[in-house]
């Protein structure tokens, strides 16, 4: 079996995010950037299931700009087999919105057939949570979504899910789509001999129109605003004194 | 020329420090309460570099490291630079003078140590030769095929966990013009060999947990076969592998220098004074364009001197300079960055005033910043008659 894992290029988690001038979005220019953190964690998987003797070969796709190579290169580095980029951009500040990214998945599935498609269930730069259904949907295949444990038997898969106020476990019938979320691994670091290995490994260069796909946005964004600035916070003397803080605010 | 690192170069750089953010960062504050490693806790990031093959990564491949350049060794050394130097320790770079080894030692001390089953220290300071290495006195007498060892070292590093000790001792004495010369012998020393004592040196202000010994010998016997390289050799062993140590200490200063520096940055947007972020006021904006100058500075000299070994090119001087700058520069860098945290950088709720210690060995140990400057300016004049 094979596992495709869609990878995203992101802003790196510890990165203090700016809001452009214009608020046309926030500030990519050498700014450090990351594999997003969900889809770290579907790589890590995926290769947990290769060295479980579940999978033959795993295979990294990232949609995006050509710099998406070195987030490729992470994800050889961390063990795939061998990488994908579609390159459907040229300016780092486009985001190629989740339903041309699950078009253009769809024609990268159709052509490798892969058992299954381990995603992250959402990037942590826009928060869309989607690409992954859509890309169910658009293949008539079944999903598991924000999966914090996955079990691949032959024909089925079982998978849990995080979901509002507790666990929900489902079967799958393979092939299938899975959406990961923050509880299913801890993603291991590059070793140095895969390090070295990484660069040999094949990296094939696409683009949208190879899959038949316009990856032009549909979406418009009228405003992007930073968060207001959290009030600061005051150190108490003691339990009373935090009660009646409480009380005066009303919490208690 | 080309500035940029490689795309292996930058996932190096990345994975070290992401290592050092997650293993070494979280139990810095307890090392140095403590001032010691718990065992498990050294054996646990240990094994987690063999795991990760960054184990012994100085070392060519042929004896089971992974064969690094310089180059890329000085950027691992320079991420390791910002975690606890007691904690690093673990993360494995055995003295590469184990090379030196002949076939018969290789399967006792060099593969081992690659292996990380053996850990290693050197030791070549004495009480009354510290720069001045050829005033040593601990001597080794031949006595049939033994040398009869009598003598100490002091501030050994890496002694507590060591399982042998790569001793430089005198094994005669040179009449020069210049007055008596010790001939010096690299040796093996096993920690249990007996007449040979490992005990607790003294409380330094800089990297605690990182703690120094001291070595005594006391007609302590040691087989010809625990000679590494030749009699009398020591220098010739010492130039050949020692020679890049002082890398080491560039790359760690520009490493902490960085990390020092972007809590420095942070805090003058965030600190507010009179109804502004301290960075905006002039005098501290100023000192955090100088700190990165520097600093930037410090990295370039470094990373082009390793490359200047890797090119076979001399490099004595470009190396005695980037220890030397490199680390004044991580003194400045550290006490700039207390003084803009103000009193609160005193304190050891931040890991400041740790920085501020730590950073002053750096202009001492592995020559101090008078005998980089010696070095350099010897290497200039020489050529001139001078």
């Amino acid at each position: 079996m094979k596992v495709l894992v869609p990878v995203k290029r992101v802003i790196d988690y510890n990165v203090k995010v700016r809001v452009k001038a214009d608020g046309s979005g926030v500030d990519l220019a050498n700014v450090k950037m990351s594999m997003n953190p969900f889809d770290e964690i579907a790589v890590e998987e995926a290769i947990r299931l290769k060295e479980a003797g579940k999978a033959e070969e795993v295979i990294a796709v990232s949609v995006g700009v050509k710099q998406n190579q070195e987030t490729l290169r992470t994800a050889l580095a961390m063990g795939a087999d061998r990488a994908i980029l579609v390159v459907a951009a040229d300016d780092v500040h486009t985001d190629i919105e989740p339903l041309s990214v699950a078009k253009i998945l769809k024609g990268i599935v159709d052509e490798e057939q892969p058992g299954l498609v381990l995603c992250g269930k959402q990037a942590i730069d826009n928060d869309m949570n989607a690409t992954g259904q859509m890309l169910a949907a658009l293949l008539g295949w079944s999903q598991g979504t924000f999966a914090s444990e996955v079990n691949v038997e032959d024909d089925h898969a079982v998978v849990t899910r995080e979901v509002d106020g507790g666990l929900q476990t489902i079967k799958v019938a393979m092939p299938t789509i899975v959406t990961v979320d923050l509880r299913l691994n801890e993603p291991r670091y590059a070793s140095l001999p895969n390090i070295m290995k990484a660069k040999r490994k094949p990296l094939d260069e696409k683009t949208p129109a190879d899959y038949g796909v316009d990856a032009a946005p549909r979406l418009e964004i009228l405003k992007t605003e930073e968060p207001e600035a959290r009030a600061a916070g005051i150190i108490v003397g003691s339990v009373d004194e935090l009660v009646e803080k409480l009380k005066d605010a009303g919490a208690v | 020329m080309q500035f940029g690192l490689s795309q292996e170069q930058e996932m190096i750089v990345e994975t070290v420090r992401s290592f050092v953010e997650h293993e070494i960062y979280p139990h810095e504050a307890e090392v140095e309460r403590t001032g010691t490693v718990p065992v498990e806790l050294g054996n646990e990031i240990k094994q987690k570099c063999i795991d990760l093959g960054f184990y012994a990564c100085n070392f060519p491949e042929e004896v089971g490291g992974a064969g690094l350049s310089h180059f890329d060794f000085t950027l691992v050394e320079r991420e390791l630079g910002r975690g606890s130097m007691a904690l690093t320790h673990f993360f494995g770079r055995p003295q590469n003078i184990l090379m030196a080894c002949n076939d018969e030692q290789r399967e006792r001390y060099l593969l081992p140590a690659v292996r990380g089953e053996r850990m290693d220290a050197l030791a070549m300071t004495e009480p009354d030769a510290g720069s001045d290495v050829r005033g040593m006195k601990c001597q080794a007498v031949k006595d049939g095929d033994d040398w009869v060892v009598n003598g100490s070292k002091h501030f050994i590093s890496g002694a507590e966990h060591a399982d042998f000790f790569i001793v430089f001792i005198a094994t005669g004495v040179d009449e020069t013009p210049k007055g008596p010369k010790k001939r010096i012998t690299t040796f093996l020393v096993d920690r249990d060999t007996p007449g040979f004592d490992v005990r607790h040196g003294y409380n330094s202000v800089s990297h605690k947990g990182y703690k120094n010994y001291i070595l005594s010998f006391d007609d302590c016997r040691l087989p010809q076969a625990q000679v590494l390289g030749e009699v009398d050799g020591g220098f010739a062993v010492m130039n050949e592998w020692l020679y890049a140590t002082r890398l080491t200490v560039a790359a760690f200063s520009v490493g902490r220098a960085r990390r020092c520096f972007d809590m420095a940055l942070n805090y003058s947007a965030e600190r507010k004074q009179f109804g502004q972020p301290i960075g905006k006021f002039q005098g501290v904006g100023f000192q955090i364009a100088d700190m990165i100058t520097e600093i930037d500075a410090a990295d370039w000299l470094t990373l082009s001197a390793a490359w200047r070994l890797d090119e076979g090119l001399p490099s004595n001087r470009e190396i005695a300079s980037a220890k030397l700058y490199a680390s004044e520069m991580l003194a400045r860098v550290t006490d700039t960055t207390l003084q803009i945290y103000g009193g609160m950088g005193l304190m050891d709720d931040f890991p400041i005033e740790r920085f501020w210690r730590d950073a002053r060995v750096e202009r001492i140990w592995d020559g101090t910043s008078e005998i980089q400057r010696h070095i350099i300016s010897r290497d200039l004049l020489r050529p001139l008659g001078a």
